[in-house]
């Protein structure tokens, strides 16, 4: 069972593809409230956990309960609590900002949706183009389409998968902005996985350094500093993960991508 | 507009209403079947029972569009793995059953409008139904028949995510069941071994059918219709299957 005071907890986690281990035997708890950040150098693990944290991919072993349902056996449940913005696009460019609200609304059901569309489309800045198909929109109009639509049915828990690449400085800005609001005035718990060490260290209250399908470290970024004896969390990441640059196993996205038809 | 049903056949009805361009597109194949039999070989075709080709071949070039359209259908789902919009469906709290038929009858709606454009250029080419008392079955039984490919397509779909191969086996698999089938001829001339293969045709039983209902040609309606549910409950079980086993 899982505790009470835990927004996400994952217990001996594990994910094989074939013989590759993705993740592999990984223990973390996030508590309610609370904005954690998953670092690691590309092919680490964090977009796979992120998968099996929101039921799109299933652990090979191991439990994992997000706001206390099991991920395995309450999907439903679990599905209801979280919000997420993934890490490539997810909206249906054939529709317009509006309609891709709502369908999510009714996906969701939500109460109210016309009234919490238009309220969060005005959030994040398209009220006047809530009517154009996504598709003639720009990288960053996208992203806040996505924000508004994972904001939607007032998840208790955000997750963002890199949410920040491809953005300019003033959507990157609006979106660490209300992240870190939502956090303080809805105590909406935030688990986020970034490259961007400057973000994780001024957003995040805890963070966790993965590597190889390993934790090798979790703690407030002041803790990691001391206990690496690092000057700032870059320093830490670093000393803790090494030098060497890595190269990420090609899913299935990135396979397809090469078919992109010219 | 309440349930996850609802909003994947809204959105693949509104699609594919929006989008002028493909719908005139997917004409043009029918519209040279309809030229090429009925005037081609319409004009050498003689029948024992008095029936003339053009009511032989409507039933079977529009089950033609049917299978064609539906099983393209299954495309939709491998766009949605590229743009991501699957991954927004898979999170959601509602079942993958009801994404997958939301979908397939969504696919299936919008075939069978297609299949009543065909219907309708028949009469250019002096097809007549032969009972109008029997529209709403034509209905139904063009309805199925969409069914029971845009689940086919929707399967294969779930299994391959390349967008180019696709096309190419949805048509390996398409130009068979076409030419081994009774949709544009007779096949009583083919080899025996042939008519066998014809006998494991899905497609076959679903062109009796509509000729039944289109033009009233007689034929083993009930066990047609058999094949034909049958079909449907084992094909969608199947894509349900691979459907849930999609991970993004």
């Amino acid at each position: 069972m899982s505790e009470k005071n835990f927004a996400i907890e994952v217990k001996n986690l594990t994910k094989k593809f074939n013989d590759f281990v993705a993740v592999d035997n990984i223990s973390f708890q996030v508590k309610k409230g609370e904005i954690f950040a998953f670092l690691g150098p590309n092919g680490a693990g964090k977009s796979t956990t992120i998968k099996n944290l929101t039921t799109i991919q299933e652990p090979t072993s191991g439990e994992i309960f997000v706001n206390e349902f099991n991920c395995q056996t309450q999907e439903e449940e679990v599905r209801k609590s979280f919000g997420i913005i993934f890490q490539d696009q997810s909206l249906d460019e054939d529709l317009t900002a509006y309609e891709n609200l709502n369908y999510h609304a009714i996906l969701y059901k939500v109460k109210n949706k016309e009234k919490k569309i238009l309220e969060l489309l005005e959030f994040v800045g398209l009220m006047d183009r809530k009517d154009d198909f996504v598709r003639n929109f720009s990288g960053g109009m996208k992203r806040r389409v996505e924000i508004a639509r994972g904001l939607l049915h007032e998840p208790k828990i955000l997750f963002l998968d890199e949410p920040t690449i491809g953005l300019d400085v003033q959507t990157k800005n609006f979106l660490w902005k209300h992240v870190k609001k939502l956090n303080k005035e809805k105590n909406i718990t935030v688990f986020l996985t970034t490259h961007n060490m400057e973000e994780a260290e001024a957003v995040a209250n805890r963070v966790g350094i993965i590597d190889h399908g390993k934790i090798l470290i979790i703690g407030t970024p002041r803790e990691i500093k001391e206990k690496t004896g690092a000057k700032n969390l870059e320093e830490a990441f670093l000393k803790l993960t090494g030098e060497e640059i890595r190269s990420e196993r090609v899913d299935q996205m990135d396979r397809m991508r090469r078919h992109k038809p010219r | 507009m309440k349930s996850a049903l609802a909003v994947m056949w809204h959105r693949q009805v509104k699609e594919y209403l929006r989008n002028k361009q493909r719908l005139a597109v997917s004409l043009v194949q029918p519209i040279l079947f309809l030229i090429a039999f009925g005037f081609g070989i319409g004009s050498n075709f003689s029948s024992s029972d008095g029936i003339s080709y053009i009511q032989y071949l409507i039933p079977g070039v529009v089950g033609m569009t049917l299978l064609m359209s539906s099983t393209m259908s299954g495309m939709s789902l491998i766009f949605d793995k590229k743009f991501g919009f699957l991954k927004e469906t898979l999170v959601a709290p509602v079942s993958r059953m009801q994404l997958i038929y939301g979908r397939c009858l969504g696919g299936a709606t919008t075939s069978t409008f297609q299949g009543l454009v065909v219907l309708f250029l028949g009469y250019f080419m002096g097809f007549k139904i032969e009972n109008w008392a029997r529209f709403p079955l034509i209905l139904i039984a063009m309805f199925f028949t969409a069914l029971l490919f845009s689940l086919l397509g929707t399967m294969l779909a779930s299994k391959f995510d390349d967008m180019q191969s696709f096309p190419s086996i949805m048509n390996f698999l398409m130009m068979p069941m076409m030419f081994l089938s009774s949709a544009f001829f007779s096949v009583e001339n083919y080899p025996k071994i042939l008519q066998y293969v014809v006998k494991f045709n899905p497609f076959d039983y679903c062109v009796k059918i509509l000729r039944f209902v289109i033009s009233g040609i007689e034929t083993n309606l009930a066990f047609c219709t058999l094949v034909l549910v049958l079909l449907i409950g084992l094909i969608g079980a199947l894509a349900t299957y691979f459907f849930n086993k999609i991970e993004a």
